[in-house]
């Protein structure tokens, strides 16, 4: 396959940016996207011009790190999958390919096509956690969990903090990677006793970190690389305001 | 006496560990206050000894090189984590477990450390679920468990096919509470570049700040390495791409030794290869291993016609099928150790039963175990997997069966560490894939992630106080001291060398050299010839890298090909000691298969009598020959036979 690529450049968080056009050839349908681009970055280097820098780890779906708006759709034109699954038979020969970074305010750009996403870790550190510290905890068998219950914790805990939620969300709301964690914790018994608390902390550093308020569009469950269902921000909603109440 | 004391506590096996904890010191909470510990890595080993180590009061400072400490590769785990809990009530304990991780290691590891493995193993479980890990559940609420490679129980714990991700973001949620109240501070794009000694102990680390290029330094009272695995040094592996050796190999080259480099792991259920453009396998979880047979044809004629696309696997009538592991190896059939597995399917493809175009893959089937349970059931239990491979595929498993092949997956060498994880160097310490302790020659499934969280969580906070007890009285570590700035001027001068060559060639052109001379010589099956070969290949490469390497940009600026470059130049050294290693070892014992040392079967020939020590590589300078010392390793509890998944 034969491509062209119109790539977001941009050297610095301070640096305007801009769109640049490029060309790779004899691209094997079976290769994955992120290859596509390390062969555009090996030519690039080859012709003595500066690589396109991208974020991108593990290639196997669920380190995160991947984080590639392309063609206007986060992570590309493929569902429930990250952008390193992506893979060149889901384009044709001749496609001219947009590919740009996650746009939102609280993910600055740090160099083109990589953000800055610690706005998600200071989320969590804000509450996303069951307060226990190593050793002296019960017997793992000890406390029976449905296994309904389990299997809703584990739904929502599948969420692998890529951000595309964020990216795709016309108000740039991080409400279903908060709902995804407090959920999570929620259907559990142990995470039960701190829910309240937990909700009205990480809810309290969303917003000051300047993330978007949600107004219910699903965008974000549509782009949702791992398919997490905004029935999870409908029960974060419910946390948020019997907490508030019992206030 | 060898320079190398393990450090093993004297007493019956059960009793070590206990008794250890009993005679080492402890630290007060008020002088802990004043103790500084730097830990590299955010993986299961870093990320809980992180956190159980702020959680106990010392300050703590955690590096890693992605966005955030969650993306460390420990996440891709998939299949699950092994513990001896007996849940299943089908004689699991302590001691089977203990002897599994022993035998599956082909008998190269330390008996002491395995148990303790063992023994804490039910621990680490506990712990998940008090931080909220969803392992899988039954009806009753109780946890489930499934079986992994090497063993006839069912102890293996999992969340789906995202165990790994879910251990880690428990760890990631206890080191998130840690940072939140201030006894963790957080360095994540920082790379370690180099260890710094003060009087001979490891005080502090050179970093480079992989956004802005800043070169930093660090003190502390002691280094925890928790820097995982060297399986890039092949360039195509199951590892993350950023996965690197360096940081272990900065720490070596300041004298901590390592231990059985050779000892590589190759996963027998990866996608196959495509093509000469790729740049990273994917791992196809092990647990699949549990409802799906591996076969070849029997017939070289149905082999022909499927690389030509003429029929399709589900064609093949079942009595055409050559079900090898299950043929071989009735007592285990499909669930042998991964190195069994491998060679298996090496030696099917070597004979030219493998079947797809390269020659190079084998049939992983799921059709006997869809028809006996439904479809639900194998898409509740591998739903994730199964899209997965779909995705990248484009073959759908559920109605064709996968095609694998190995791949390079997991080191079991790593840094020496002592019974206490305390390396050659006081005061450095490494946990998890980056030390060499516990999986001997071969790591079973499902222990990787076992490891990492005993160290992290039950070890390292008990034994990094004993040496800590005798540093209360050191002030803070002085970064502006003349060790410190030689460390660092040695860490700039080697990032002006590489941006001032300007060569002709990148980093992938010359990492895929290496990769090729390391699978071809130093991977599934080597030999002395091909050994001696790949030592002149790897020192010709390493050449060329340092006179024709082009790495673009700058020092102070996001330059991912520089922090490529920088885990190149230490490849190009590990993958020599690899080599040297493996031709020193004259047998063949788990991942490590020597072809002129194989019984008459082609099964690994262990030479006991010659080789039954950890090989421990000391360096002694730049294109200085190492000096090899050997811990000799002493079974007391175990006898020692030739390993049997037969019968």
């Amino acid at each position: 396959m034969n491509l062209k690529l119109k790539i977001w450049r941009q050297k610095n968080a301070k640096d305007s940016g801009r769109f640049e056009e490029y060309h790779v050839e004899n691209i094997s349908p079976d290769t994955s996207f992120l290859e596509m681009l390390d062969i555009l970055n090996n030519n690039l280097i080859h012709e003595g011009k500066d690589p396109v820098v991208f974020d991108h780890d593990g290639r196997e779906g669920i380190c995160g790190m991947c984080s590639l708006f392309i063609d206007g759709r986060a992570h590309g034109p493929d569902d429930d999958i990250t952008t390193c699954q992506l893979h060149m038979r889901k384009f044709k020969d001749g496609d001219t390919i947009t590919i740009e970074p996650w746009r939102s305010a609280a993910f600055p750009v740090i160099k083109d096509l990589a953000v800055d996403r610690s706005a998600f870790d200071k989320i969590l550190q804000a509450g996303g956690f069951i307060s226990v510290n190593t050793g002296g905890v019960p017997d793992a068998n000890a406390i029976p969990i449905p296994k309904k219950d389990a299997d809703e914790a584990m739904d929502a805990s599948a969420c692998i903090g890529c951000g595309a939620c964020v990216a795709t969300c016309k108000n740039g709301s991080a409400m279903l990677f908060v709902a995804a964690r407090v959920s999570a914790l929620a259907k559990l018994p142990q995470g039960r006793i701190e829910a309240s608390r937990r909700a009205k902390a990480m809810v309290a550093k969303m917003d000051e970190l300047g993330f978007g308020g949600c107004t219910n569009t699903g965008a974000c469950e549509a782009e949702c690389p791992k398919g997490i269902s905004i029935a999870h921000i409908a029960r974060l909603n419910r946390e948020f305001i019997c907490a508030k109440l019992k206030d | 006496m060898s320079i190398l004391d393990s450090k093993i506590p004297a007493g019956p096996l059960k009793d070590k560990w206990s008794k250890h904890k009993a005679d080492i010191k402890v630290v007060s909470p008020a002088n802990k206050r004043k103790l500084d510990i730097i830990v590299v890595g955010t993986g299961l080993g870093g990320a809980s000894a992180a956190a159980s180590l702020g959680e106990l009061g010392y300050n703590v400072k955690v590096f890693c090189i992605s966005d955030s400490p969650r993306r460390a590769h420990s996440i891709a785990a998939q299949g699950g984590i092994n513990a001896a809990k007996n849940y299943q009530n089908d004689n699991d304990s302590t001691y089977r477990l203990f002897y599994d991780t022993i035998k599956g290691g082909d008998y190269r590891a330390r008996e002491a450390n395995v148990y303790r493995l063992a023994e804490v193993s039910n621990l680490i479980i506990d712990q998940c679920v008090a931080q909220g890990v969803p392992f899988a559940r039954d009806y009753g609420g109780l946890l489930d468990n499934r079986s992994f490679g090497g063993a006839q129980v069912s102890r293996t714990f999992y969340a789906r096919g995202q165990t790994g991700q879910q251990l880690l973001l428990g760890a990631y949620a206890a080191l998130n509470r840690q940072i939140a109240k201030g006894s963790v501070k957080s360095y994540p794009r920082h790379e370690m570049l180099d260890l710094v000694l003060v009087d001979g102990k490891a005080r502090g680390i050179i970093t480079r700040n992989l956004v802005t290029g800043e070169i930093e330094r660090f003190g502390a009272h002691a280094v925890v390495l928790a820097s995982g695995g060297y399986g890039n040094v092949f360039f195509l592996s199951t590892n993350a791409m950023n996965s690197n050796g360096s940081a272990a190999w900065q720490c070596y080259k300041k004298g901590a030794m390592f231990a059985n480099p050779c000892f590589t792991q190759i996963h027998p259920t990866c996608i196959p290869v495509h093509g000469t453009q790729q740049s990273k396998l994917t791992l196809m979880s092990e647990s699949l291993r549990n409802d799906g047979r591996i076969w070849v044809p029997k017939k070289k004629e149905d082999v022909e016609k499927l690389r030509k696309k003429q029929i399709k696997a589900s064609q093949i009538p079942e009595e055409d099928r050559d079900y090898y592991l299950e043929r071989r190896y009735p007592a285990f059939g499909n669930l042998v150790p991964r190195d069994v597995a491998s060679r298996a399917a090496k030696e099917r493809c070597d004979a030219g039963f493998g079947v797809n175009d390269t020659g190079l893959a084998v049939f992983l089937d799921f059709s006997t175990a869809i028809n006996r349970l439904g479809k639900n059931i194998i898409e509740q239990r591998y739903g994730n997997l199964f899209q997965m491979y779909e995705k990248i595929t484009d073959v759908n498993p559920y109605e064709e069966p996968m095609m694998i092949y190995p791949a390079v997956h997991y080191t079991m060498g790593g840094i020496w560490v002592d019974y206490n994880l305390m390396t050659t160097i006081p005061g450095l310490y490494a946990l998890g894939e980056a030390n060499f302790s516990d999986h001997g020659a071969n790591r079973l499934g499902a222990s990787a992630l076992m490891q990492g969280l005993a160290d992290g969580y039950f070890v390292i906070p008990y034994t990094i106080g004993d040496y800590l007890s005798k540093d209360i009285q050191t002030p803070k570590i002085d970064t502006n001291t003349p060790e410190f700035e030689a460390a660092e001027k040695a860490v700039r001068e080697k990032i002006d060398k590489l941006l001032h060559m300007q060569g002709n060639l990148s980093v992938d052109d010359l990492h895929k050299k290496l990769g090729h001379i390391m699978w071809e010589h130093v991977g599934m099956a080597r030999n002395k010839k091909g050994l001696e070969e790949a030592i002149t290949l790897i020192q010709e490469v390493r050449k060329e890298f340092w006179e024709n390497v082009r790495v673009p940009g700058k020092n102070e600026e996001f330059n991912q090909e520089l922090e490529k470059a920088i885990r190149l130049a230490d490849f190009l050294e590990m993958g020599e000691l690899m080599a040297r290693d493996a031709l020193n070892r004259n047998e063949s014992c788990g991942g490590h298969f020597r072809e002129e040392y194989q019984t008459e079967e082609g099964e690994a020939l262990r030479d006991d009598e010659n080789y039954k020590y950890v090989a421990v590589w000391e360096y002694k300078g730049q294109n200085e020959t190492p000096e090899l010392h050997k811990e000799e390793l002493v079974f007391e509890n175990i006898k020692v036979a030739q390993r049997n998944y037969k019968d």
